[in-house]
């Protein structure tokens, strides 16, 4: 046990995700060692990131002002939307420039274990955003994996019945890996997901 | 395959160990409490990536020690292409991932690792799969099928998942409707994820008893001196397949497509009971594999000896598949590990089993005493490692 400020820190940077009692001392300490304006611009940043930062009230998405700069962008395409679990979704999509639609973050996705059901999650706001006739379709890129798939049925279900397209994306080989090496998972879904190659 | 080196480092009660072992018949003597069981233990889990002894990894590691790590060097003998190398190396760290690593590269899963060992343990314990609870029983079932078929392995934790997500969802809906408030809109997707992930289990299981059927009978006739039927029957609570998979000997095996209708359907049915009770009743997870000894079930008629017969009966099944699924694989055949069974066994048994093993690839024993081990597995030809207090050594 250190003595009294140094212990809080260690502290609370042990509650951060990934960061164990080890990680927390270096970090400390490193932070002790380190020039007193780089650990003040840390601290406002930290400040500023629970004040400045807010969701966006279309997408759920992390924004500064009251919408997310997808949203506010004129130039996406309003009839497709992507829903995703988390924010950082978001931001790996869009570093594919692939989709120009916009987005929707659940903020989760469904877990009874974690107590986690549809109500919690951004659901209601979904419908309400497609309640207007514009949205043509829904994309669900819900993780791929138990509590993901659970999710993604779940939506399905609800949307379906309004007459919408709603796709999920493909599971697959990774690009440029190889092929003995994907498990046999993967491989099976690969599979079943096979298109054919006739131009 | 034979394992040719164990090494352990912080595994159970040794800091440090390196061991060479040899094809054909291998003796590990010592007296009790100085660590055979671990050695094989260790074996045991690079092949299965568990414990035949605990169901946690906090035990396996050595006190005050935060990881311990098994490395095991198996080779393959091929004829046509000579000796061929696999490193499997495992660091077991309670309450994280373990993290393995193949020939020194590490894998993405620790899972990748299983079927670069292949063992069939015969240990104490197993008198549970004939006198103990079902939960034993269906382990069996589902360990040899994920030994056989690797992919199962998901398929196992994936079912195991959904039926706690299941579970923890029936509890809250369960109270949630009580107070008048039914939320069990949620429940439709998961009785979807058990129907499909169970339904998969289930039928792989039912493949795999139809071809263990005549292997096991077979044994249990050599083990017993040709006294009693050993008959395998899957019990399973899915309404469907009940009077058909349990009374028909070799009924043909449901499609995955069926089952899973079926599971849906019973659940269905068993809403009702579910929400009041908070448990899910529906699925694989609450059958059984039942053992009958000429008829009659052997977990209350069979004598000791008896049941001791069904349960070896039932692990050398368990080589015989493996064996067979050797065949066109050189150098595929499991390494049989037999941990301290033959002081359990009368002299019959004890010599009918040691003559079946004798001609295994690689086959470790362990004992308390020489007298234990029978003629057939000692003398010319056969090894001995002493172990004492922590260490390993070859005798001779």
């Amino acid at each position: 046990m250190y003595e009294g400020v140094v212990q809080d820190l260690i502290d609370e940077l042990g509650r951060l995700p990934g960061v164990g009692p080890k990680s927390a001392q270096r970090i400390a300490f490193h932070l002790l060692q380190a020039d007193p304006a780089d650990v003040q611009r840390l601290a406002h940043v930290l400040t500023e990131v629970k004040t400045r930062v807010r969701f966006c009230e279309v997408c759920g998405n992390v924004a500064e002002e009251a919408r997310c700069r997808v949203c506010r962008d004129p130039r996406r395409d309003v009839s497709v939307i992507c829903v995703v679990e988390e924010s950082k979704d978001v931001v790996a999509i869009e570093r594919t420039r692939e989709f120009r639609g916009r987005y929707h973050v659940l903020g989760g996705a469904i877990s009874p274990m974690e107590g986690v059901g549809p109500d919690d999650l951004r659901m209601r706001e979904l419908l309400s955003r497609l309640s207007d006739g514009e949205v043509q379709e829904v994309i669900l890129a819900t993780d791929p994996n138990l509590e993901g798939e659970a999710t993604a049925t779940y939506l399905a279900r609800l949307l379906r019945p309004m007459g919408l397209r709603v796709t999920r994306l493909a599971s697959g080989l990774p690009v440029g890996g190889d092929l003995e090496y994907a498990d046999e998972v993967t491989l099976g879904r690969a599979f079943a997901g096979r298109r054919s190659l006739d131009a | 395959m034979y394992v040719a080196h164990l090494s352990l480092a912080d595994f159970r009660s040794y800091p440090q160990l390196e061991l060479s072992l040899s094809p054909g018949v291998t003796t590990l003597l010592g007296r009790n409490g100085q660590g055979k069981t671990n050695l094989v233990e260790a074996i045991g889990y690079v092949a299965s990536l568990s414990s035949h002894r605990v169901s946690t990894d906090a035990p396996l590691v050595r006190q005050g020690a935060p990881r311990a790590v098994v490395r095991a060097d198996v080779v393959r003998h091929d004829p046509a292409r000579g000796e061929r190398h696999t490193l499997v190396e495992l660091e077991i760290t309670p309450g994280r991932a373990n993290r393995a690593r193949v020939n020194r590269s590490p894998v993405r899963r620790p899972r990748e690792v299983l079927g670069a060992l292949r063992t069939v343990l015969f240990a104490p314990e197993d008198l549970a799969l004939v006198k103990g609870d079902p939960d034993g029983r269906r382990r069996y079932l589902d360990e040899l099928l994920v030994s056989r078929w690797p992919r199962l392995a998901g398929v196992r934790s994936d079912y195991d998942r959904v039926v706690r997500q299941r579970t923890a969802l029936l509890k809250s809906a369960g109270a949630a409707m009580r107070s008048g408030r039914a939320d069990v809109r949620t429940l439709d997707v998961w009785d979807e994820q058990l129907a499909t992930t169970g339904a998969e289990l289930l039928v792989a299981r039912l493949a795999l008893l139809r071809q263990l059927r005549r292997p096991a009978a077979e044994a249990y006739q050599v083990l017993s001196g040709g006294q009693g039927d050993l008959g395998l029957w899957y019990r399973s609570n899915l309404k469907a397949l009940q009077g058909s998979v349990a009374t028909e000997a070799y009924g043909e095996v449901p499609t995955v497509a069926d089952v899973r209708e079926a599971l849906l359907a019973d659940a269905q049915e068993q809403r009702r009971s579910e929400l009041d009770r908070g448990v899910t009743l529906v699925g694989p997870h609450r059958d059984d594999l039942q053992l009958d000894l000429s008829g009659m079930p052997a977990k209350g008629y069979a004598s000791h000896g008896e049941s001791w017969s069904v349960a070896l009966g039932l692990r050398l099944a368990s080589y015989r598949l493996l064996l067979g699924d050797a065949e066109g694989d050189p150098g595929g055949a499991p390494v049989l590990v037999l941990d301290d069974v033959f002081a359990e066994l009368d002299t019959g048994r004890r010599e009918r089993l040691a003559e079946v093993v004798a001609g295994a690839e690689q086959v470790l024993v362990t004992a308390a005493v020489p007298e234990d081990v029978p003629p057939a597995l000692q003398g010319a030809g056969t090894h001995r490692v002493d172990v004492v207090s922590g260490s390993a050594v070859r005798a001779g």
